[in-house]
């Protein structure tokens, strides 16, 4: 068993996990931070989406040991300091960006990261980026409109509410 | 002035924020103190005789609790199928008996055979490792025409693999043939319905919890129905009382069917439950979901449209083999037959319709109810059809279809295929979609993508599907085997505010936000003040859960007449309150108010006079405010639409783009129009998932080579483009009290045939016209193939 100490939405956590013990399940198991999800076993759903030192990561793609030190952000670290949505989790609200809700951690925090290094994407930018996260409910319509939406672009001319 | 709340519009969805912060519930999200975890030993032979599981090493190992085989559960009931269905003939289907853990033989990939229970997951996988499963591996049954052929059985004791032989309708089919044989024209096509993998992004998970002290279980599980799931773990598998199993269904990541259904891992972590008195875990991993969830569609048809040369359409006649995998799933045998045949007759005036199914057992994974369950398959063979048979006869397909559209006066209609359609406007749905979709524009968008070196095709589509499921006397007849009715209870508190329990569940449809809608618009009171309660069978009335697109058609109408009960009883408390009489009350916007006078009390008022009865008039009322109805549907819902889209093929590589597609659905009056367009974006997105991209693939011996998402085509954002949709076509249904049809289904089943009709129109315009068919999923594999065979 290892210990581990890493800085988690701003707060300093550490725990005892076993070498083969998976990133996303310290998180979930261990922190019992449930927001980060598993969808797959191949690292190809990006449902367990988080940062790791300002990077987007597939946490199931990481041994928890491999974060021993770094400073990670998850969902339940993205509102506004009042308590209010962020303006990507807004945009997913205000334009029906989800409906069952099990991606949306991690298309939230993919769609953080892109934002992060392309401010205003194109809709083949976002799509693209989107490409390790996978949704089944949406047809991805909304979240491409809501993160276009997010990044300040002017959605009205996109179909439909 | 537009209304800012209430029926028909789009308030944000209030479940989104816990959603979108981390704070969702899903099922595997819930750990109780003390649990352990099972872990499932499943074959890796597709077909086996079991000769002997020996578990005495993996009894030895760290962790390990209990070890159970299918020798465990043989006593115990089998998980049934929720139809009976019966063969042309008369004989009852085939039911071999579908145990919790497989015994005497395996019969797919995945099957388990045996479970470990410990401590923790690791401990319970390394023992699934130690255990030594003596299996002999039998030849695999995989191709339906080789099954029905004989030489094998998956359940020797039925010596059969043809689970039915079911016609409809049978006394329709010698007319049927004579209409054909006389025909002027006859189109034929056979085609395959690709096998999909439903893929809800949560995979199935339960815990078990068992209370030694009351004898009383809870069963945490991933279930677009607690109730349907209670129900058939008591009655049929475990035989625990009803009164004594409690089944939570928190957040559920959807579900597009495959979860409405009771799996083996539910009873099994509930039995090691009460034996280990300690809560059991379980969570499938995707690739156990991609092996043992329940598939869907798998059907091989041959349709023949007979029709005179103008088109006018006189028969059609489909021939069909519907996979049913290694077992029967719970809806599994009405999803080939009733939901797919009636539908046969289309949007059209045809006279003569018959179908025959044949239900196979092969060692693959059981096939069940996949978002639109047997009207996509119905969909997608009428119009492939109807297309190539106006290219036979150089119709225009607008022109076609229209010719044989049932007209608005001719509702309600009684359809060749046994369906009366209550309410439809076919040509309507048709006008708007000319409206929306530049038709005229397409020859120049052709050109300019000729001048790229691409084929452009445009296609396009009608649809018609029966949801609301379903009149109980109806589906009793048809062999039904439970009722598919709904309920609710309104329960108006002391303070005013409001919870209303239903027995539908949402998975993603957003029932939180839009039954409010519904309950305010008829009390007057704000949606925030209503609270939704749902997935727990303790809580909410009996109801049978959401698919078919049946929540707001039929739970949405329990919801409405229970509301109508609360407003009855609350107008009599008013009228007592007021000293009138209850005839000269009237009840708008919230208040209660005698005609001709300024005298009033607010809806509020009224629940408090209800709870704190002080000056009530105890002999003609009971104290409270509260009502609970069941609503039975009188008829099911049609839904219909006219669907269109381009897509371009590069002749080079095969590979297909679809290039716009627009939808336009008559789902009768809509509760909230941004829910309904995502629906309809999503169904969308799974239709073309399956006409481009998705195929469930077995090999000959049965293996599953697409059991991951790196080797089954899941639809990405860059695969898809925006869509346009339209509701504003409305004839409302006439059966129930809010007009509704149901939307979540109807974009799965409109949009394949509209990407396949536009491919070979593509490649028509190519010269590649001896390609008259491609079948899904059109690969550019496959269109490389068809374009050079």
């Amino acid at each position: 068993m290892l210990n581990i100490t890493m800085k988690i939405n701003g707060k300093a956590v550490s725990g005892t996990v076993e070498g083969r013990t998976l990133l996303v399940e310290f998180l979930r198991n261990d922190l019992h931070l449930t927001g980060t999800h598993v969808g797959c076993d191949t690292s190809q759903c990006g449902a367990c989406t988080i940062h790791v030192n300002g990077i987007a990561v597939k946490s199931c793609s990481m041994f928890a040991v491999e974060a021993d030190g770094a400073s990670i952000d998850t969902i339940e670290g993205q509102e506004n300091t009042d308590g209010s949505l962020n303006k990507i989790q807004q945009a997913f609200q205000d334009h029906h960006g989800l409906q069952c809700g099990f991606c949306t951690p991690g298309m939230v925090m993919a769609a953080a990261d892109l934002l992060q290094n392309t401010p205003t994407p194109t809709e083949a930018e976002i799509r693209n980026h989107l490409d390790g996260n996978i949704c089944r409910c949406t047809g991805y319509h909304n979240i491409v409109k809501a993160i276009m939406a997010a990044s300040g672009q002017d959605v009205s001319a996109i179909a439909a509410e | 002035m537009p209304k800012d709340s209430g029926i028909g519009t789009s308030p944000k969805r209030r479940e989104d924020i816990r959603f979108l912060t981390g704070n969702g519930k899903y099922t595997d999200d819930i750990n109780l103190t003390g649990q352990s975890h099972a872990v499932f030993a499943r074959s890796d032979v597709a077909h086996g005789k079991i000769n002997h599981i020996d578990i005495s090493a993996a009894e030895t190992m760290p962790g390990v609790l209990a070890i159970f085989t299918g020798e465990d559960f043989a006593d115990v009931g089998g998980n049934p199928a929720g139809w009976l269905i019966n063969s042309r003939d008369g004989e009852p289907m085939k039911e071999p008996k579908r145990p919790v853990l497989a015994y005497g033989k395996v019969r797919h990939v995945g099957d388990a055979y045996a479970a470990v229970i410990a401590e923790t997951v690791l401990q319970a996988q390394d023992a699934v490792e130690a255990i030594k499963a003596d299996i002999t591996e039998l030849p695999a049954i995989v191709d339906m025409e080789a099954a029905l052929a004989g030489g094998g059985f998956v359940h020797d004791e039925i010596e059969t693999n043809q689970c039915f032989d079911w016609g409809w309708i049978e006394d329709n089919r010698a007319a049927t043939d004579a209409a054909i044989k006389a025909a002027p024209h006859v189109t034929t096509l056979s085609l395959v319905n690709n096998r999909l993998v439903p893929n809800a992004m949560e995979s199935r998970a339960s815990t078990a919890d068992y209370d030694r002290g009351t004898g009383d279980y809870t069963l945490y599980t991933t279930s677009q129905n607690p109730h349907l799931t209670r129900l058939l773990v008591c009655a049929f598998v475990l035989g625990i009382p009803e009164n004594k199993l409690r089944v939570v269904s928190p957040d559920v990541g959807g579900g597009f069917g495959s979860k409405i259904y009771h799996y083996g891992e539910e009873a099994l972590v509930l039995a090691a439950a009460k034996k280990l008195c300690r809560p059991v875990k379980w969570t499938a991993s995707r690739s156990e979901s991609f092996l043992t969830d329940a598939h869907g569609r798998d059907h091989v048809t041959k349709i023949e449209l007979a029709c005179e040369k103008d088109g006018t359409f006189i028969a059609f006649r489909t021939d069909t083999m519907a996979n049913v995998g290694a077992y029967l799933s719970n809806f599994s045998t009405v999803t080939p037959t009733f939901l797919h045949g009636t539908l046969m007759a289309g949007n059209y005036t045809v006279p003569n319709v018959y179908v025959n199914v044949k239900a196979v057992f092969t060692n693959t994974a059981p096939v069940d109810a996949y978002r639109g369950a047997g009207r996509p398959e119905a969909t997608y063979s009428l119009e492939r059809v109807i297309d190539k048979c106006a290219r036979e006869l150089a119709l225009d397909p607008i022109e076609l279809r229209r010719k044989n559209f049932i007209k608005p006066d001719q509702f309600p209609y009684a359809s060749a295929a046994g369906l009366e359609y209550d309410a439809g406007n076919y040509d309507a749905l048709f006008d708007k979609l000319e409206g929306i979709v530049d038709f005229g524009g397409f020859k120049a968008r052709r050109a300019e993508s000729e001048k790229g070196g691409k084929l452009r095709g445009l296609g396009i589509n009608s649809y018609i599907e029966a949801c609301g499921i379903a009149p109980s006397n109806l589906v009793g007849i048809l062999g039904a085997r439970v009722g598919l009715y709904d309920a609710a209870t309104v329960r108006v508190n002391a303070t005013g505010n409001i919870s209303v329990m239903v027995g539908a569940h949402s998975h993603g449809q957003g029932h939180a936000t839009v039954f409010p809608q519904v309950v305010s618009e008829m009390l007057g009171v704000e949606e925030n003040s209503i609270e939704i309660v749902h997935g727990d069978t303790s809580k909410i009335p009996f109801g049978m859960g959401s698919y078919g697109s049946r929540s707001l058609a039929v739970c949405g109408s329990a919801v409405v007449r229970a509301t109508e009960k609360i407003i009855n009883k609350a107008t009599k408390i008013a009228a007592h309150m007021l000293e009138a009489s209850e005839s000269d009350i009237d009840f708008k916007d919230g208040k209660f108010s005698v005609s001709g006078t300024d005298k009033s009390v607010a809806f509020g008022e009224v629940a408090f006079k209800a709870y704190v009865p002080h000056d009530y008039p105890h002999d003609e009322l009971e104290p409270g405010l509260e009502e609970t109805a069941f609503y039975d549907p009188a008829n099911f819902t049609y839904p219909s639409g006219a669907y269109a889209c381009e897509v371009e093929v590069d002749p080079e590589t095969g590979k297909v783009t679809v290039e716009s597609f627009t939808a336009v659905d008559d789902f009768g009056n809509v509760i909230n129009p941004m829910i309904v367009t995502g629906q309809v974006h999503g169904g969308i997105g799974q239709g073309i998932g399956q006409a481009l991209l998705e195929n469930c693939t077995y090999d000959e011996n049965g293996q599953l080579l697409s059991a991951s998402y790196m080797d089954y085509a899941m639809p990405r954002a860059s695969d898809l483009p925006f869509y346009t949709v339209d509701h504003s076509c409305v004839t409302p249904c006439t059966h129930n009290p809010l007009g509704v049809k149901g939307c979540g289904e109807a974009g799965a089943i409109g949009s394949p045939p509209t990407i396949v009709n536009a491919v070979v129109d593509a490649l028509h315009s190519g010269g590649h016209t001896h390609v008259t068919h491609i079948d899904m999923p059109v690969s550019p594999a496959r269109v490389w193939s068809a374009i050079n065979s």
